[in-house]
This record gives C-alpha cells, sequence and structure tokens, in this order.
C-alpha cells in the first residue's frame, strides 16, 4: 500500500514527475486547475503506485510526498 | 504509514520563483537535504550568486549571504577563514555568474584552494537577463544573442568549467552531474556529498556542476528541455569525476 500526496496548490503542472514516474501512473490533471492557473499533477491508478519515490525526487516545487 | 519521502526542513515553506519545470528547485532540494543529513544547518553559511538564483536565501532555512555578480567565492572565501574549519560555506551559483563574470573569482578560489564547496548550475544560457549566450551555451545553439545559433568563429566553443578546474592544484573534488532522471539525480546528491565531505574534511576547494535546464529560454517545454539536456548537453559536457583527492 503506497500514498502519493500532492500539494495541487502549489504544483506548476510542469510534468517532470509524470516524465519520471516508471509505472506510468501520473498525469497533469485534465479537469482542475489550481488557483495559480496550472493543472496539478494527479497519480490515475493509486493501487499501482511502488513507492519509488521518483516522481518526488525529480518535482523542483518538492510538492510531493510519498509513504508506503 | 512510514514516509519514503519528505520535503527536508533545510529548505523553508516559501515557494520558489522558478519557472515551471526549471532544475534550480531539484538541486536546492538536493543541497538542502545533505545539510540536514550532515546536521549541519546551524553551522552553514551559503552564498548566493546574481542570476535566477539571487533570491535562493529566501528557500534555504540556513544563514545566506548575497553576493555581487561572480563574487560569491571571494564572499564564501571570507566567511569560511572567519568561521573556521567546523562549518560549511557553499555558493550555489550559474553559469553566467560562475562562467563568465566570476571566472577570474572562481579559478583563483581554487587556486588558493579555499575550503568551500561551490554548486554551479550550467544550463547553457543567461535565464534571468532574458535568455542570451553564456559561456556554456553549445555550438549552434540560438539564444537572444546568437539568433543564427552560437558561431564558433565569433565567439570560441562552450567553456568546460569542470575539466578547467580539475587542473587547479587546489581542487579536493570536482563532479559534474545532472538533472535528467532519478538516477542522475540521485547521483548529483552523492556528488554533494562527497564536495560538502571535501570541505569538513579540510581537503581543500569542491565543486559539483549540475547540467540543468531553463524551459523559458530554451523554448521547449520542461519535458522537452530534459530531453534536451540529454541530446545535446550530455554529449558535449561528459559526466563523471574530475578530481578526487
Ligand atoms: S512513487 Fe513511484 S510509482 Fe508511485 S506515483 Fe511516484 S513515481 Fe509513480
Ligand atoms: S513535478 Fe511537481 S510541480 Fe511538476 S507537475 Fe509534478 S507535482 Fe507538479
Ligand atoms: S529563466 Fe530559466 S533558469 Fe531562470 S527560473 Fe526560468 S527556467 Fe529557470
Amino acid at each position: 500500500m503506497a500514498k502519493v500526496t500532492i500539494n495541487e496548490e502549489r504544483c506548476k503542472g510542469c510534468g517532470l514527475c509524470v516524465r519520471a514516474c516508471p509505472k506510468k501512473i501520473m498525469q497533469l490533471s485534465k479537469t482542475k486547475l489550481n488557483s495559480k492557473g496550472y493543472h496539478p499533477a494527479e497519480v490515475t491508478e493509486p493501487e499501482a503506485c511502488i513507492a519509488c519515490a521518483a516522481c518526488a525526487r525529480t518535482c523542483p516545487d518538492v510538492v510531493i510526498q510519498v509513504e508506503r | 504509514m512510514a514516509v519514503v519521502f519528505k520535503k527536508t526542513e533545510a529548505l523553508t515553506d516559501t515557494v520558489m520563483h522558478y519557472c515551471p519545470g526549471c532544475g534550480h528547485g531539484i538541486v536546492h532540494r538536493l543541497v538542502a537535504e545533505v545539510i540536514e543529513e550532515m546536521g549541519l544547518q546551524e553551522k552553514t553559511v551559503g552564498v548566493a550568486p546574481v542570476g535566477c538564483a539571487v533570491f535562493a536565501y529566501r528557500y534555504f532555512n540556513v544563514d545566506i549571504q548575497e553576493a555581487a555578480h561572480g563574487r560569491a567565492p571571494a564572499v564564501a572565501t571570507g566567511a569560511k577563514r572567519v568561521l573556521g574549519p567546523d562549518s560549511l560555506v557553499f555558493t550555489y551559483q550559474g553559469d553566467g555568474d560562475l562562467a563568465s563574470i566570476g571566472t577570474a573569482e572562481i579559478v583563483q578560489a581554487a587556486h588558493r584552494g579555499e575550503k568551500i564547496s561551490v554548486i554551479f548550475i550550467n544550463n547553457a544560457i543567461y535565464g534571468m537577463t532574458g535568455g542570451q549566450m553564456a559561456p556554456t551555451t553549445l555550438l549552434g545553439q540560438k539564444t537572444t544573442t546568437s539568433p543564427y545559433g552560437r558561431d564558433k568563429e565569433l565567439c570560441g566553443s562552450p567553456i568546460r568549467m569542470s575539466e578547467l578546474l580539475a587542473t587547479i592544484e587546489g581542487s579536493a573534488y570536482i563532479e559534474r552531474t545532472a538533472v535528467n532522471s532519478t538516477a542522475n539525480i540521485i547521483k548529483t546528491k552523492k556528488a554533494i556529498q562527497k564536495a560538502f565531505g571535501a570541505q569538513v574534511n579540510r581537503k581543500g576547494f569542491s565543486l559539483v556542476e549540475v547540467l540543468s535546464t531553463c524551459p523559458t529560454n530554451w523554448g521547449k517545454s520542461p519535458v522537452e528541455s530534459m530531453d534536451w539536456l540529454e541530446e545535446a548537453m550530455l554529449p558535449y559536457y561528459p559526466l563523471g569525476v574530475y578530481k578526487e583527492v
């Protein structure tokens, strides 16, 4: 069981976490916008997450927390 | 649940002003994590540059002094000599700052074997001032001051600072890394640990050159920028340890 928490308000929608995720389970939200106007990142299949933290390590704004 | 990854205490909660997907944020985090893990948060003095990282003092939860353009190694020299061997003194400088206006300072700091550590961000362009050609700009790379691409006849070839500084006797640890992949991000952190270690162990001058991205001035998305770093920068700027004593 892994848990990825993204601080959506601080996400800049850069997509680097999407690029880094080895399980290809991240995307930029197609429906949400934060108050800065960015589409925040989200995990599409939380049950497939392996808690590798690749997303968190590449995030320039350090907005991702990973737990297992 | 056990925490696998969370933000280090050595970064403040201030939102970084960097453009979306800019490599600066990644390197800030790595530097801060190493400081926290070494237990040196209270003994660290950083020196911020002129350039995009000019506000670095807002983001690191340690004491930071701002320096005039390119003069960070000189300011760091003073701080280290006053604070002594138990302190950790680092500069954080971009390529416009370190490899252009600050070339004399960086070469002479290494030459003196100054026991400071330098985090050098090479993104092959001037960021803050609007995307002008830097000494590190690749041949053929288009910038606002090389609109037809950098011409070797006119501007020379891009400068390789790690190779240059590794020839200097006072250098104790010099490595070039990159932020293009999880593996290279982890290697960058190890390099920063080695560089800070060289300082703490009083071996001499240390520098980590990190190949990074400037999506805004490269005119690419953050993801395309990481790909361009791999395709264009890695062949010209080989990664690796250039000096270790
Ligand atoms: S922790 Fe790993 S698997 Fe899970 S979302 Fe992040 S990158 Fe993907
Ligand atoms: S890397 Fe960070 S800032 Fe960029 S999209 Fe992912 S969570 Fe948002
Ligand atoms: S201008 Fe370039 S280097 Fe500066 S913050 Fe923006 S992306 Fe980063």
